[in-house]
């Protein structure tokens, strides 16, 4: 039987606030355990939670940047469960009215088409604290530094076909939020995970299968491994006789498997209800114009607008848009170097880029900036250098952080296109190697090559190559 | 006269005329509470080192002319509200430990006022009682006859200053904590709008009814403390914007042409006869006074007592879910697991009545019973409100009973918590509604107090406290002090 997966993803994006959802404690990471909880992260008795405004306003920036609808009125709820990290006995949530409702995101699928995932809906609430194990004998720890951290929970529909399709779908939130500047996408300290929840059918049934809820995917590789583990467990399951049960499971990138945390019998009854602490949020249509106003270009536009004013394709500019950083970056190296956009489009992606991810750099830490590289390109535009000679000048420039023209005149990479001393060369060339040109003159074309080095060679690469093709052919056949 | 049964603007009087100073008074009251605790055990802590520093302080300040009306006045706190370096119980074992790191906003505007606090009064756990008897403390005897209630929860607020052992005492009131013991005391107890005076520091029973109010022997003194302790509170998002009157200037209006709502379903079978003929001779004085009355019906309100058992218990679970035994408060010995933990520090530091509401409340809340319990309780409150509103587009004021009966005997009402539940049946509405609403002194039942309650709607403050005001300019009910206290 063919089998078609069905996903759905739960992102939760930590908004970058410089103070928590509900308390005004900082929210930077790495600080030691329970130096940034203060007395309303902490529960105690008596206090309440006030919210962050800044959340607020980075939720429905979200919103519109998704075309969602931003509510007229949503409502905080308490989701109810015990647990020693989360200190009130209750987290703050949305449950039945979110801020953020019915959106949408489009992917760009292998074949080229775009795909549309609808996006049911984003909704505020606070991150719990963490329970610390390690070096600690019979006890537990518990850090509450990140509880009361705001969170922007996204719900997908479960619109998403494939591994490969919840990845592009994650990477294209991932990048929004990053532009929009709401999240600093920080995986590694858990500032963007997901939830994935994971069902399978058989191709061309209408309804779903049974879903299992796997938890905190903190990185792409893992979504990626989990959802294949996860697709083959259900099949194998369902075509060993056996049925999928509803239940969240736990991924272990270690030993690659996912595990049941618990079924749906055994789930909490969190008893959501309003929250009598908070009043419902109302935000005016003036505020909503007014974030909207704050918009900065979004991801698809730029990519649209990069394809038609730099005459890019479609992939580059995607790839060009990636994050607003990169972006940024292109288009200065571009417009440092007028009329060559392609050149410059080349250079971000490929030497730039292969130097940034040997060194782990993001390009707002490149050794180099946009002008330095526009610089470079000058001079291959103007014929300076060549190709080639200017990949060992961008080394040099990388290692050392000087400008092209500096290493150009200090290495002497000047590209030669005086045809004399080009021709001389060539001379040189021939009359040292009698052997190999008469071979070449009895037929042997492939020696051409070997010619070409040879006189590259001798003038330490920098000869024209346009030029030495030329003049190397007319003195071979023996004009 | 003795200086202990001087009213509070009769003592703010005093100190800035210097005819005593405030550690004398603090020495006074002091003494009178040592005296007072054995037999009415109104307080859960004496604050005497505190109370002595903050009466020097405040004697400098009066001596420099400076202060403001309240410099100098000993008062007392529900031990609910969170008072910094000082044991804050809420009555109950969970909190026995509990030193408090903070000042609730009521108290630190107070203690900014000048106030010198005595101590902290006793009250039912977590506010969680109408008799005082639910405290682990062990119960507050009433002061017109200790083998008597006080009511509850806020009885240690009432009994201490009906025993005249403080002019004031902060309170609360989430079904009737304030009015209910202020009735069955002989004192005044006002309960402002929801959203008057902040909740923050306020140790929560049920965040959408609890509010804070104090209790006193007059509404001018009530005027005087409310005044200091109303406000928005940027801490408390459910705290309203809005100035806070001069409570005090607003008590010289006459009642000639006020509008009273007699509330027809206050007038139940429920209502004792004495109790009843106590409250037509204070509307009818009302009547002498101008003021003009109506009868008024809210068809709803009898369905109050089931809509706030279920609303109070359900925000009452998740409010005491902190209390977990992890970072304060009582925790078992030796716990084997993290269940053990929960179960015993819980099972073992709440009293029966808190379990039985968190109970109760997550009942309510669980899936499958939220439509028909939760929601459903919150469309009666709704229905409640609407009923109230309507009363307010014909009158002023709405009046009635604060109880059914006068106080009851210890231990009368405690198997049965129906029958408890009960003595809140008119107090309970203007929870639900968020109404401002006070209980005035207005005469006996035998020997034991009877209880006038006017409600008013939103922000009435000053109507409330000019109709209660005038009310005990042509009465004394609210002078007599319980035989033996005088």
């Amino acid at each position: 039987m063919e089998w078609e997966t069905v996903i759905g993803l739960e992102i939760h994006a930590q908004l970058a606030t410089r103070s928590k959802i509900f308390s005004g404690s900082a929210t930077a990471y790495g600080a030691p355990p329970n130096t940034q909880a203060n007395l309303v992260d902490l529960g105690y008795p008596g206090v309440l939670p006030v919210l962050n405004g800044a959340a607020v306003r980075m939720a429905v920036k979200f919103g519109l940047a998704i075309g969602a609808e931003i509510a007229p009125v949503s409502v905080f709820a308490r989701k109810n469960y015990f647990y020693p990290d989360l200190p009130k006995g209750y987290q703050i949530s949305q449950y039945e009215l979110p801020v953020v409702a019915r959106g949408a995101l489009s992917i760009v699928l292998e074949d080229g088409s775009e795909k549309r995932i609808g996006i049911t809906r984003a909704h505020l609430e606070e991150d719990a604290g963490k329970s610390l194990h390690e070096g600690l004998a019979r006890y537990s720890g518990i850090d509450l530094n990140r509880a009361g951290t705001p969170l922007l929970e996204i719900v997908s529909e479960p619109d998403l076909r494939s591994a490969r399709e919840a990845i592009a779908y994650m990477k294209k939130v991932h990048t929004l939020v990053r532009y929009l500047e709401i999240c600093d996408g920080n995986m590694q300290e858990g500032s963007f995970r997901c939830d994935a929840n994971v069902s399978v059918r058989p191709r061309g049934q209408g309804s779903f299968g049974t879903r299992a809820e796997i938890k905190n995917l903190n990185s792409f590789r893992f979504v990626e491994k989990a959802i294949h583990h996860e697709v083959a467990r259900q099949i194998d399951l369902i075509e060993g006789g056996g049925r999928v049960v509803q239940e969240t499971r736990l991924y272990d990138p270690d030993r690659d498997e996912t595990r049941s945390m618990r079924t749906k019998e055994e789930a909490n009854d969190y008893r959501y209800f309003p929250d009598p602490d908070l009043l419902p949020l109302e935000l005016s249509p003036a505020l909503i114009a007014e974030v909207r106003s704050e918009l900065p270009e979004l991801p698809d536009q730029k990519a649209a607008r990069f394809a038609s004013q730099y005459a890019l394709s479609a992939y580059d500019a995607g790839v060009l848009t990636a994050s607003r950083e990169l972006g940024d970056y292109f288009e200065a190296v571009a417009k440092g170097c007028p009329g060559e956009p392609k050149l410059a489009a080349n250079w971000v992606m490929g030497e730039l880029s292969a130097a940034l991810n040997r060194d782990g750099l993001e390009i707002g830490a490149s050794r180099l900036s946009a002008p330095q590289l526009s610089g470079l390109l000058h001079r291959i535009a103007d014929g300076t250098i060549s190709g080639k000679i200017a990949k060992e000048v961008f080394e040099a420039m990388w290692s050392s952080g000087r400008d092209a023209d500096a290493i150009i005149a200090e290495k002497g990479l000047k590209q030669i296109t005086d045809s004399g001393v080009i021709e001389r060369a060539i001379d040189e060339v021939m009359a040292r190697n009698p052997g190999q040109l008469a071979d070449y003159r009895a037929g042997k074309d492939k020696l051409f090559g070997f010619f070409v080095g040879q006189v590259m060679k001798a003038t330490q690469g920098k000869a024209n190559p346009a030029q030495l093709n030329e003049l190397l052919k007319r003195k071979l056949s023996g004009g | 006269m003795s200086i202990h049964t001087k009213t509070l603007a009769e003592l703010a009087l005093g100190l800035r005329n210097k005819e005593f100073s405030s550690v004398e008074l603090t020495r006074a009251l002091l003494a009178r509470i040592e005296a007072a605790q054995p037999t009415l055990n109104a307080l859960v802590s004496i604050t005497q080192d505190g109370a002595f520093a903050q009466a020097a302080a405040a004697d400098r300040e009066i001596a420099s002319g400076r202060g403001s009306t309240l410099t100098g006045v000993p008062i007392l706190h529900k031990d609910l509200f969170c008072t910094e370096g000082v044991r804050t119980t809420c009555g109950s074992r969970m909190l026995d430990n509990f030193i408090a790191p903070y000042d609730a906003t009521v108290v630190a505007k107070l203690k900014a006022a000048g106030t010198v606090m005595l101590g902290k009064t006793n009250m039912d756990e977590f506010a969680m009682g109408s008799s005082n008897e639910t405290s682990f403390y062990g119960p507050v005897r009433n002061p017109w006859n200790v083998e008597l209630v006080p009511g509850g929860s806020s009885g240690g607020s009432a009994a201490a200053v009906a025993a005249r052992l403080a002019p004031a005492a902060t309170a609360t009131d989430t079904g009737g904590s304030i009015r209910q013991p202020a009735a069955l005391c002989g004192v005044t107890g006002f309960k402002p709008t929801y959203g008057r005076v902040s909740r923050y520091g306020m140790i929560a029973f049920a965040s959408s009814l609890d509010q804070g109010g104090v209790i006193c022997a007059s509404a001018e003194d009530a005027a005087i403390v409310l005044r200091a302790m109303a406000g928005f509170d940027p801490r408390d998002s459910t705290s309203v914007d809005r100035p806070v009157p001069d409570y005090v200037a607003a008590l010289q209006m006459p009642l000639s042409g006020l509008k009273i709502g007699l509330l027809k379903e206050f007038f139940d079978a429920g209502l004792d006869a004495q109790n009843e003929r106590r409250i037509r001779e204070a509307l009818a004085l009302y009547e002498r006074l101008g003021a003009r009355l109506q009868e008024v019906s809210l068809p709803n309100l009898p369905l109050s007592v089931p809509a706030y058992y279920v609303v109070a218990p359900a925000e009452c679970s998740s409010n005491l879910a902190r209390f977990d035994g992890v970072r304060f408060g009582y925790r078992c010995e030796q716990p084997r697991d993290l269940t053990d933990l929960y179960r015993r520090s819980r099972g073992e530091g709440f009293g029966a009545e808190v379990k039985r509401r968190i109970m109760t409340g997550t009942y309510v809340l669980s899936a499958g019973y939220y439509d028909a319990y939760y929601l459903k309780a919150q469309k009666v409150r709704r229905l409640i409100a609407d009923d109230f509103d309507r009363a307010f587009a014909q009158v002023d004021v709405l009046m009635g009973p604060t109880t059914p009966t006068a106080a009851f005997e210890l231990g009368s009402k405690t198997a049965d918590p129906i029958t408890m539940y009960l003595n809140d049946i008119y107090t309970i509405g203007a929870n639900l509604a968020g109404l401002p609403a006070v209980s005035v002194p207005c005469g006996f039942a035998g020997n034991l107090p009877v209880g006038l309650q006017i409600i008013g709607p939103h922000f009435a403050e000053e109507r409330l406290l000019n109709a209660a005001h005038g009310y005990q300019r042509e009465t004394d009910w609210h002078s007599r002090v319980p035989p033996g206290w005088d």
